[in-house]
């Protein structure tokens, strides 16, 4: 069931476009992350998600009502829809407990009961409560700014790169709990990042966004094994482009003939392999013969360059080993089937 | 500030204090005795005066009737003048409305206008107008804009992002401001309305003008008639009391902290509210404000200058206080500066928990009213040091503990901006640490002095409860001359030195009000 539909919206910045025409659906229950580079439109499309601008064009339904169209938009207060911002967004004049129960309209005691069961979900201690917004770190501020935003229970949870303050360690663990809570309040959620790795991470369907464009939607798998473009994929991660004569499924390349993923295409093309699917044998096995060009050792991985022949060469990371070294011969495999840009 | 760092500074182990700090804090701490001169000198009255007589003086129904009048006058034009500030701030720096800028402008205009001007010009179209409810009015349109400044500063500081969030968690526009715009505005909203209190109780001349009895026209009565010493002093203390009130409620009610915003970046531009069809209905406000604070002096000023004629121009007369004043005001704002210079740069260079004790002596000394500094400088002088009794030295000693802080407040943004690096590196080309400071942060320093020097300046310019009392013989200030004209119902006469206040008061009310836009970031 479509939960929250966006359909070719636009918003115009002065001369600059910073959404130029979204389309996007989104299930109920469901998590969605939009990826993109800095400055593409991301914080932009949240912020006409939530009412707090309105678009110049098209139109966004939220559970069955039409939130904003070219004419008219509901205001911010009556959507219903939670907001966490990149910064949290803690309101400095107030306590914590002030804070988490600042859109709750109820007596106290079950104000208080819901708050301390608030701070339980978003695992912080009871004792924060009296504190001010400037005594928590950067971590417990977005966990209370979660925890503000679950409060009043909504339908529809938006989270600007909630994560992007935290340190790496922190990062995993918070986005880790803060999954939990939205996945067992069956909270629909839309989540903004520019890092690639925790989109696919955390979400059922990811969209990958440039210059104020959807470059691709679909699930983690899908747009990481066969992205559309070569931007994408090298967005979403490390990628081997290679030129390729393609005819009945099989690719003639400079790494041997290789599966691809579509057998109607017939001609001239690129396709890319994913750095987990090649293996590099230092001696003999199936595949293409190579050289190490060039190697540098980064603690558990390395960076190499290979060359095949003298008219192709390509970087990768593989695990560390004592006996590599730069201009040595090895023998490249690949696994699985190459996915061909059309 | 924390009271973490307030702890850690005592703990850590002290540095000996070099040579420039210890001579700056020796100069700052005589400059702080002297400021506390008249406040010092209000409770030995109370003293020497005895129990007895005190307490038969103080509880007296005269005072009472005063106590209810100034009581009256500040609960009801204060929170007049804070609902006018913070829709006037609102209305120029969050809404749509037309020429918003010019308003903010006429907004804070007001202040060129002294106070006692204010109500000579009301009292030239409604003369019957006077009592309690001509005091709010024309103290309203006086001091509005010391309530306006700070808020529109605060309401251009404000993050936007906060109301967004208030807004996603259910809250209709009106709760918004209620509940997140308002409790922001707290800390302008307690400096604004302890100025304006102050002043409330300080003023002599508008009060005097239209009859209505306050500590401060009861006490230059006093000292007028029959200068009877002691009751006047009595007075006094009363009246001390009743700042020491006002600057209790202010410190109790501003709260612990100033509210910065959290997170990083910059905060996005606050958004503009659309008034639509009521833009014209809005308009309304800073119309009327402006008709009634600029429109009525205009009004009459021109009114008594047309019917006046060339006449009222006397040259020698009129070119002769204004000479005086000029030299006054020079003189002046350049000792308030120099007074001002070892505390700015000691807060800045060495912040201890002495420096800001200094700084804390040096506003409450200037929270005094103008005839408590005058009376204690009047009974010291001529009981102790006759020779200086109505001197220029003595004026000069009030206006530095009156408007002190005003000159601190540009020295210390200014040397905060000066790097420290440059006046050790001064110092490392051999230069004394005395002479070090002259070469680099004082003269680096300079458009903040410059400030300073204005804008104490304009306090004097427009001073007359001091000076009447002070000036030395044959002083006659714009002020002063304006005073004794109305005083003799020569109201076109004194038309003209009202004019020249004015008009050099206005370069410098734009020069604060640009200082408060800078101070905000924009
Ligand atoms: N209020 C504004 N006025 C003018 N331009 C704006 C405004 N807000 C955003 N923009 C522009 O719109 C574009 C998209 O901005 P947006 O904040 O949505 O980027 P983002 O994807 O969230 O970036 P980041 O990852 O850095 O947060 C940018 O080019 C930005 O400069
Ligand atoms: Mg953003």
């Amino acid at each position: 069931m479509t939960f929250l539909t966006l359909t070719s919206l636009r918003k115009q910045y002065g001369s600059v476009a910073a959404l130029d025409g979204i389309d996007l659906s989104v299930t109920a229950g469901s998590r969605t992350a939009i990826v993109g580079p800095s400055g593409c439109g991301k914080t932009t499309l949240l912020r006409l998600v939530a009412g707090f601008d309105a678009p110049d064009e098209g139109g966004i339904v939220f559970a069955g009502q039409q939130l904003a169209d070219a004419r008219s938009q509901v205001p911010a207060h009556k959507r219903g829809i939670g907001i966490v911002a990149q910064d949290g967004c803690l309101f400095p004049h107030l306590t914590i407990r002030q804070n988490i129960g600042f859109g709750l309209e109820a007596e106290a005691s079950v104000k208080n009961a819901r708050i301390a069961q608030l701070m339980d979900m978003v695992g912080l201690d009871p004792a924060m409560l009296a504190r001010k917004p400037d005594q928590l770190s950067g971590g417990q501020q977005q966990r209370v700014a979660l925890a503000r935003a679950l409060a009043r229970k909504p339908r529809l949870m938006l989270l600007d790169e909630p994560f992007s303050a935290l340190d790496t360690g922190l990062r995993a663990a918070t986005r880790k709990a803060v999954t939990d809570v939205l996945t067992a309040a069956g909270i629909t959620t839309l989540l903004v990042t520019h890092d690639q790795g925790e989109a696919l991470a955390f979400a059922d369907q990811v969209a990958v966004m440039r210059a104020g464009k959807f470059a691709q939607v679909g699930s983690p798998r899908e747009v990481y094994s066969r992205p559309v473009d070569v931007a994408t994929a090298a967005f979403l991660g490390e990628a081997i482009v290679l030129p390729a004569e393609v005819a009945d499924g099989r690719a003639q390349s400079p790494l041997g003939v290789l599966p691809v993923d579509d057998i109607a295409y017939r001609g001239k093309a690129e396709i890319m392999l994913r750095p987990e699917q090649i293996t590099v044998a230092q001696n003999g096995g199936d595949g293409v013969f190579a050289t190490v060009a060039e190697i540098n050792f980064c603690g558990p991985i390395s960076d190499v360059r290979i060359t095949l022949g003298d008219a192709f060469t390509f970087r990768l990371d593989i695990p560390s080993r004592e006996t590599l070294s730069a201009g040595d011969r090895v023998t490249i495999g690949v696994a699985g089937a190459a996915h061909l840009f059309r | 500030m924390t009271s973490t760092t307030e702890t850690r500074i005592t703990i850590a182990p002290r540095p000996r204090l070099p040579a420039a700090s210890s001579w700056t804090l020796t100069i700052a701490v005589v400059v702080a005795l002297l400021a506390l001169l008249p406040l010092g000198f209000v409770l030995w009255a109370t003293v020497v005066t005895g129990w007895e007589t005190a307490l038969q003086l103080i509880f007296r129904s005269r005072v009472g009737d005063l106590l209810v009048n100034t009581v009256l006058l500040v609960v009801l034009t204060i929170p007049i003048c804070a609902v006018l500030g913070v829709s006037l701030a609102w209305l120029t720096e969050r809404s749509d409305l037309p020429g918003a800028r010019f308003w903010s402008w006429l907004c804070v205009t007001p202040l060129a206008v002294p106070a006692f001007v204010h109500s000579y010009a009301w009292i030239g179209l409604w003369p019957g107008f006077n009592g309690l409810p001509a005091g709010v009015a024309i103290s309203v349109v006086a001091y509005f804009p010391f309530l306006y400044l700070p808020l529109s500063a605060a309401f251009r500081l404000l993050d936007p992002a906060l109301e967004d969030q208030a807004a996603s968690l259910g809250l209709a526009p009106f709760a918004v401001f209620r509940r997140v715009v308002l409790p922001q505005l707290r800390l302008a909203l307690c400096g604004g309305a302890l100025l304006v209190g102050l002043h409330l109780l300080a003023e002599y001349g508008l009060f005097a003008m239209i009859r209505f009895d306050t500590f401060t026209t009861a006490i230059i009565d006093q000292f007028q008639s029959t200068y009877n010493g002691v009751a006047a002093y009595m007075l006094a203390l009363v009246l001390v009391l009743c700042c020491f009130v006002l600057l209790g409620l202010e410190a109790s009610l501003r709260g612990r902290s100033r509210y910065a915003r959290l997170g990083p970046g910059v905060a996005r531009r606050p958004k503009i509210a659309r008034l639509g069809k009521w833009k014209y209905v809005a308009l309304l406000l800073p119309a009327v404000t402006a008709a009634f604070a600029l429109g009525v002096p205009v009004l009459t000023l021109s009114r008594w200058l047309i019917a006046g004629g060339a006449g009222v121009w006397r040259l020698d007369e009129v070119g002769l206080a204004l000479w005086q004043t000029l030299a006054i005001c020079l003189i002046g704002g350049l000792a308030t500066t120099a007074a001002a210079v070892p505390i700015a740069w000691l807060s800045v260079r060495r912040p201890t928990r002495a420096s800001r004790f200094l700084e804390g002596c040096y506003y409450l000394a200037s929270s005094m009213p103008g005839v408590v500094v005058a009376l204690a400088l009047v009974t010291i002088t001529v009981r102790a040091m006759l020779p200086l009794y109505q001197s220029v030295a003595t004026i000069v000693l009030a206006y530095v503990v009156m408007f002190l802080p005003r000159a601190l407040v540009s020295l210390r943004a200014s040397i905060a901006q000066v790097p420290v690096e440059i006046e050790q590196a001064a110092a490392s080309l051999g230069r004394s640490p005395g002479n070090a400071l002259l070469a680099t942060t004082i003269r680096l320093a300079a458009p903040g002095a410059a400030a300073g020097v204005a804008l104490s300046s304009l306090g004097i310019m427009n001073e007359l409860t001091a000076s009447q009392m002070l000036a030395p013989n044959g002083t006659r200030t714009l002020a002063m001359a304006f005073w004794a004209l109305t005083g003799e119902i020569d109201y076109a006469g004194a038309a003209p030195y009202a004019v020249l206040m004015v008009a050099f008061s206005l370069p410098l009310t734009f020069l604060l009000h640009h200082q408060s836009k800078k101070i905000a970031g924009r």
